[in-house]
């Protein structure tokens, strides 16, 4: 059994909550002290630092939202000032604002602190050569699994997304034992690695890291057995750190959480009311080590239960379930997120097109796809195939570079989008997750 | 000069059938029609008798239609007669945008109808050239 921080993992839970109270402490009084907008909302909920005097307190303390990353867009939640900020990244396909992320020198290091956690929880070591084939650049997928990698020694390649083919030559031809990457793009490499000849025992690849989007317990096993490899599913999202915070272990019972660095809550996502150990609900996070960007009960939408029975690894953090499922209406679109109200204001930017349309998704050959269908209105119908097919294309293009994904874009006729109660429905996911 | 009416129609069964529906309960008689289209959408082009009425009750069924001016060039029905008229309007520098011919002509004449890009340029054109074509009235009555 792997561990990259034995003392941490695997502390007894009344040490860790010792160390939690007291980080919490801390992370709170720096908030009040350096982030307005978390003092006027502690101010306004009634709540001051010394009010917390346990971690039960914790739940006095207001929520934050997406809607406060963009309030406070771009550095109003930081709480350094810019001198110290060493690095920012920033959430992928956002119109609008997207979500931003200061980090200090140690927030980067704690980052690959966590990530070397979770790439040693998924079998690495200094030995491993590990293939990062999510994107580099503001995403945090690329560069938090690549200083993770470096952390633990291990040879790294920045291979970053894209050219299929090219990522199953450098996986065979410098014998790479660890891949990161979307779930799904596993299983796109693993057919271009069957189209191209080559033979399953000139590979070392013996294990994964997986994650930036939802994927089931049926594909795990698919990727497991078609790669013959051992696949973990890594968690994290950019508000909280980027990947890292969580990662199942070998026995693959839920991904423990990193408690040391992040408290979890369980609340009800329509009365924010925490609810029991064990239910099932929407996932809070609070950061406890974070410097750039504290973050007090963050609601991750993401929903989940919670179980924090010891685990046969040893491992004493508790375990979030995989998760499937969100509280809201986003969409995780090959490691993007897309809102359909990010459709929507880019379709309102385009003259004479009216706001009704509608979100598809498919997955075709382990990739999803998005198609929109937008209701041709008077306004721009024309009688020659040309200009409604020109038409088609500009959505798409806007579409494309708004949200950072490739969109078909299908017209259809007025009310043909499927409407319930008068609101319309706006999404169709037809992945079977 | 006439006025074809333009429906969108999504490349689905039983669409077309639903707008000859509309039109045959309304008693609205089709005179000319033609289809464009792609994999994912089509323009049903048609010439009514009572353009205004059509125009009225597919968006009222729903559609999403329009109305564009198009001419209607009467031709020798015989071989070459068509490769005339675009002969002429080649050397006219007239664009067509598409075109297609009316159902059921009897006698020794064709009609067609012409999408062009400057109605008012090929009228003018038309004229000098001796081409004929229909006024809307006669069309509607045919």
């Amino acid at each position: 059994m792997l561990y990259w921080d034995h003392e941490k993992e695997c502390m007894p839970r009344e040490k860790l909550q010792e160390l939690q109270l007291r980080r919490l402490k801390e992370t709170v009084y720096r908030v009040y002290s350096f982030v307005p907008a978390y003092k006027a909302k502690m101010d306004e909920a009634g709540v001051k630092p010394q009010d917390i005097k346990s971690l039960a307190d914790l739940k006095y303390l207001p929520f934050l939202t997406k809607q406060d990353f963009r309030d406070n867009y771009p550095f109003g939640l930081l709480a350094v000032p810019m001198r110290d900020v060493v690095r920012i990244q920033s959430s992928s396909g956002t119109t609008g604002k997207p979500t931003v992320a200061g980090y200090t020198k140690n927030d980067i290091e704690t980052w690959a602190e966590l990530m070397a956690r979770c790439m040693t929880t998924a079998g690495a070591t200094r030995d491993s050569v590990i293939q990062i084939t999510w994107g580099y650049g503001l995403f945090t997928g690329g560069l938090g699994g690549h200083y993770g990698a470096e952390k633990i020694g291990a040879a790294v390649l920045p291979a970053s997304g894209g050219n299929t083919k090219r990522q199953v030559q450098l996986m065979h031809d410098y014998g790479v034992t660890m891949l990161g990457c979307t779930p799904s793009y596993a299983l796109v490499i693993y057919e271009e690695f069957q189209r191209m000849g080559l033979k399953r025992s000139e590979f070392k690849f013996k294990s994964g890291i997986f994650g930036a989007e939802p994927w089931s317990e049926n594909m795990r096993k698919e990727i497991e057995t078609k790669w013959e490899i051992d696949a973990h599913d890594v968690y994290g999202m950019t508000e909280l750190v980027g990947p890292g915070v969580a990662i199942d272990c070998a026995y693959k019972q839920g991904l423990h959480l990193a408690e040391d660095h992040f408290i979890a809550e369980i609340i009800d996502p329509d009365t924010g009311e925490v609810l029991p150990e064990g239910s099932h609900g929407e996932l809070v996070i609070t950061s406890l080590t974070k410097e750039a960007l504290p973050i007090i009960r963050y609601r991750t939408r993401d929903l989940t239960s919670i179980n924090y029975e010891k685990c046969d690894c040893g491992r004493t953090h508790g375990r979030i379930k995989k998760i499937l499922g969100r509280s809201d209406d986003m969409l995780i679109i090959r490691g993007v997120n897309v809102f359909p109200s990010m459709v929507e204001s880019i379709l309102l930017q385009i003259p004479g097109i009216e706001p009704q349309y509608q979100l598809i998704v498919e997955r075709k050959n382990n990739l999803d796809r998005l198609e929109v269908q937008v209701e041709v209105s008077e306004n721009v119908f024309s009688d020659e195939v040309r200009k409604l097919e020109e038409l088609e294309d500009k959505i798409s293009k806007e579409l494309n570079s708004g949200l950072g994904i490739a969109v078909k874009v299908r017209l259809v006729e007025p009310q043909s989008i499927e409407r319930s109660e008068g609101k319309a429905k706006r999404i169709i996911d037809n992945r079977k997750i | 000069m006439a006025k074809q009416i333009s429906v969108f129609l999504e490349n689905k069964s039983g669409r077309l059938a639903h707008v000859t529906k509309v039109l045959g309960d309304a008693g609205i008689n089709i005179r000319a029609l033609s289809i464009a289209d792609t994999s994912d959408f089509g323009i049903l082009r048609l010439i009514v008798n009572d353009p205004i009425n059509a125009h009225k009750i597919l968006k009222e069924a729903g559609f999403t239609v329009s109305e564009t001016e198009v001419i209607a060039v009467r031709m020798p029905d015989s071989p070459g007669g068509l490769a005339s008229v675009l002969d002429q309007m080649s050397e006219e520098n007239l664009n067509i945008e598409y075109l297609y011919a009316f159902l059921g002509m009897s006698g020794n004449e064709a009609l067609v109808v012409f999408k062009v890009e400057d109605i008012k340029k090929a009228k003018i054109s038309f004229n000098s050239k001796g081409i004929k074509f229909m006024e809307e009235q006669e069309l509607y009555q045919l």
